[in-house]
């Protein structure tokens, strides 16, 4: 069986699917990446479905070699992809040779990581899913050195390829709809919301997010009948530091919610590293709709955007990216996202 | 009377909020809209709690409009009628060795351990909501007469299967976690068994009774129970 064997693997490695849906009404925390549109990209680059089991790569990375030829996707946000030593693109498509040890390392930004294999990563469902949960214990668990990942389908053909990613030269805010319990707080408090600097807290998770910045009080305190919780909640329990509910999120909870972070903008936000500052931004759900549309669609694009990584003197440009070598105008896959 | 009140949780979630208390009737409502919901492409899961239901939604595949329009349907045909629908028994064993706030519920009540016992296995209950961990079952039905608050301080954990009281409400512990709820009895029921099928034995919606067993009959349930048996009786649809 074709497979990947596990050289190093840093905290928070898992498989994650779509996540594990059917079972909220039990109780089952649902899982899933916690950056769905690079999880989305790497399976769609190999022509997976968007949801396939893929592995998450953690905040330190992972490194990996191969026993037979592979085909892999890799799409690591502001990770340090290396081949042999050598610096690929954050998102590529590769063919992996037997012994090449591929190594994808924290780099400038970037929290989460995803690679997918041809077909998906093969293994067991549990209820309907390979989502890890580690809390729990559903799922695959983390992974470790010496553990082998196989995929499920086969394919080694085509060619290296890489996505041209854009360049974003400023942070804008997280957008996020109101409620639903945002009559909870007052209108000044809301305000405080759309103008305030928050701070990603050291103490976020696969579960929330937690952030620090001017208390948001609300109006008749922050024990609440336990309601339903949806991906991106921002949370407020008594200290006014709110906190964004994310992929390892409980299904049901007894905060109020003064708003919840839209689809298309989670990713930006799980990206996000402690100290770095967030602001927030309210839209409506009709906006939230237009952006998760407009998300969707920008990913099922993905694999015409693939651009072949040999250069017309056959040379693969290797060693040369984040460095500014090589401009975008020599249709290398560039991949200087820029932080402001 | 005024109907539920539909608040966004994202483009992705609306809540339909009947109340903003613990009350057994609006827990009614909830678990009436729930059963009364069609299958609908888009409509992806809903969460019941005692005072509101949580419907997660695709918008690509069912926008917000068209989904209102069921719900609005559903509300319509709703029956808040005396609860109908599956009635299970489960063993539940509440002797003094499984049950160390047996004695200090009754002391505090001011019932007798076997009035307690009695209420708790004469009543109907109704699996309300899973909430706090997989397979954790919140009931309604609970007996005024058992209201008291939760202990001075939680337990660090307390054994999968506790079946547990606290504020007027009654929860079946599926997984060992920590509580700071009252200990009353222990079901040998494996409440989540993640590679059984049906994981989850009890819907929201269900109504549950427990049956007496003694510690005897409960070690050999659990044993049953070991092997992946569902150890509850269904006896009415």
């Amino acid at each position: 069986m074709s497979g990947l064997r596990i050289l190093r693997a840093g905290p928070l490695c898992t498989v994650q699917d779509a996540g594990r849906q059917g079972f909220l009404r039990y109780g089952v925390t649902p899982a899933g990446p916690m950056d769905w549109i690079s999880h989305a990209t790497a399976n769609v680059l190999l022509g997976n479905t968007a949801g396939a089991a893929a592995l998450e790569i953690g905040p330190a990375g992972l490194s990996f070699t191969t026993d037979a030829p592979q085909r892999v996707a890799i799409a690591a946000p502001g990770f340090r992809v290396l081949r042999g030593g050598s610096a690929v693109p954050s998102h590529v498509v590769l063919i992996l040779m037997p012994g090449m040890v591929i190594d994808i390392a924290p780099g400038p930004w970037g929290v989460w990581g995803y690679l997918a294999l041809p077909g998906g990563v093969a293994g067991v469902s549990v209820m309907g899913s390979m989502a890890s949960h580690l809390r729990s214990g559903l799922g695959g668990g983390a992974l470790k050195a010496g553990d082998v990942v196989a995929a499920a389908g086969e394919g080694v053909a085509g060619n290296d390829a890489c996505l041209i990613m854009p360049v974003q030269r400023k942070t804008p805010p997280i957008r996020y709809v109101p409620g639903p319990q945002d009559h909870l707080f007052s209108p000044e408090v809301q305000r405080t919301l759309q103008s305030a600097n928050f701070t990603v807290s050291p103490r976020s998770d696969r579960m929330a997010y937690r952030l620090s910045g001017p208390a948001l009080a609300a109006i008749a305190g922050h024990d609440i009948v336990s309601d339903g919780i949806a991906m991106g909640a921002i949370q407020v329990p008594g200290d006014g530091q709110p906190f964004v509910l994310m992929a390892d999120r409980q299904p049901t909870g007894g905060y109020p919610k003064i708003g919840t972070v839209i689809r298309a903008d989670l990713p930006r936000l799980a990206q996000m590293r402690a100290g770095q500052t967030v602001t927030f931004a309210p839209v409506t759900v009709d906006a939230a709709v237009t952006a998760l549309a407009g998300a969707t669609a920008r990913i099922g694009a993905l694999p015409l955007s693939l651009r072949n990584m040999r250069f017309a003197n056959g040379q693969v440009p290797t060693g040369a990216f984040n460095k500014g070598s090589i401009s975008e105008k020599s249709s290398a896959c560039d991949d200087t996202l820029q932080r402001a | 009377m005024s109907g539920p009140v539909f608040r966004d949780a994202g483009e992705c979630a609306l809540v339909v909020e009947f109340g903003d208390r613990v009350d057994d009737a609006l827990a009614a409502q909830v678990l009436a809209l729930d059963a009364a919901l069609p299958v609908v492409a888009g409509l992806l899961e809903t969460v019941p709690t005692y005072r509101s239901l949580m419907l997660h939604y695709d918008p690509l595949i069912l926008p917000r409009s068209d989904l209102m329009g069921h719900v609005q349907a559903a509300l319509a045909r709703a029956e808040t009628a005396p609860a109908k629908g599956r009635l299970w028994v489960l063993p539940a064993c509440y002797d003094a060795s499984l049950a160390p706030d047996l004695g200090h519920v009754a002391a505090t009540v001011g019932l007798s351990v076997a009035q307690v016992v009695g209420l708790h296995s004469g009543t109907t209950f109704r699996v309300v909501m899973y909430g706090f961990a997989p397979g954790w079952a919140y009931l309604s039905g609970m007996p005024a007469a058992l209201t008291l608050p939760r202990r001075a301080s939680p337990r660090d954990v307390i054994p999968a299967g506790s079946l547990i009281i606290a504020a007027g409400l009654a929860i079946v512990a599926a997984l060992p976690m920590p509580s700071g709820w009252h200990i009353l009895g222990q079901t040998a029921m494996q409440m989540f068994a993640p590679t059984r099928d049906p994981a989850f034995l009890l819907a929201p919606g269900d109504r549950l009774r427990f049956e007496a067993v003694d510690l005897a009959t409960h070690q050999a349930l659990m044993q049953r129970a070991a092997v992946g048996e569902p150890l509850a009786r269904m006896v009415a649809e």
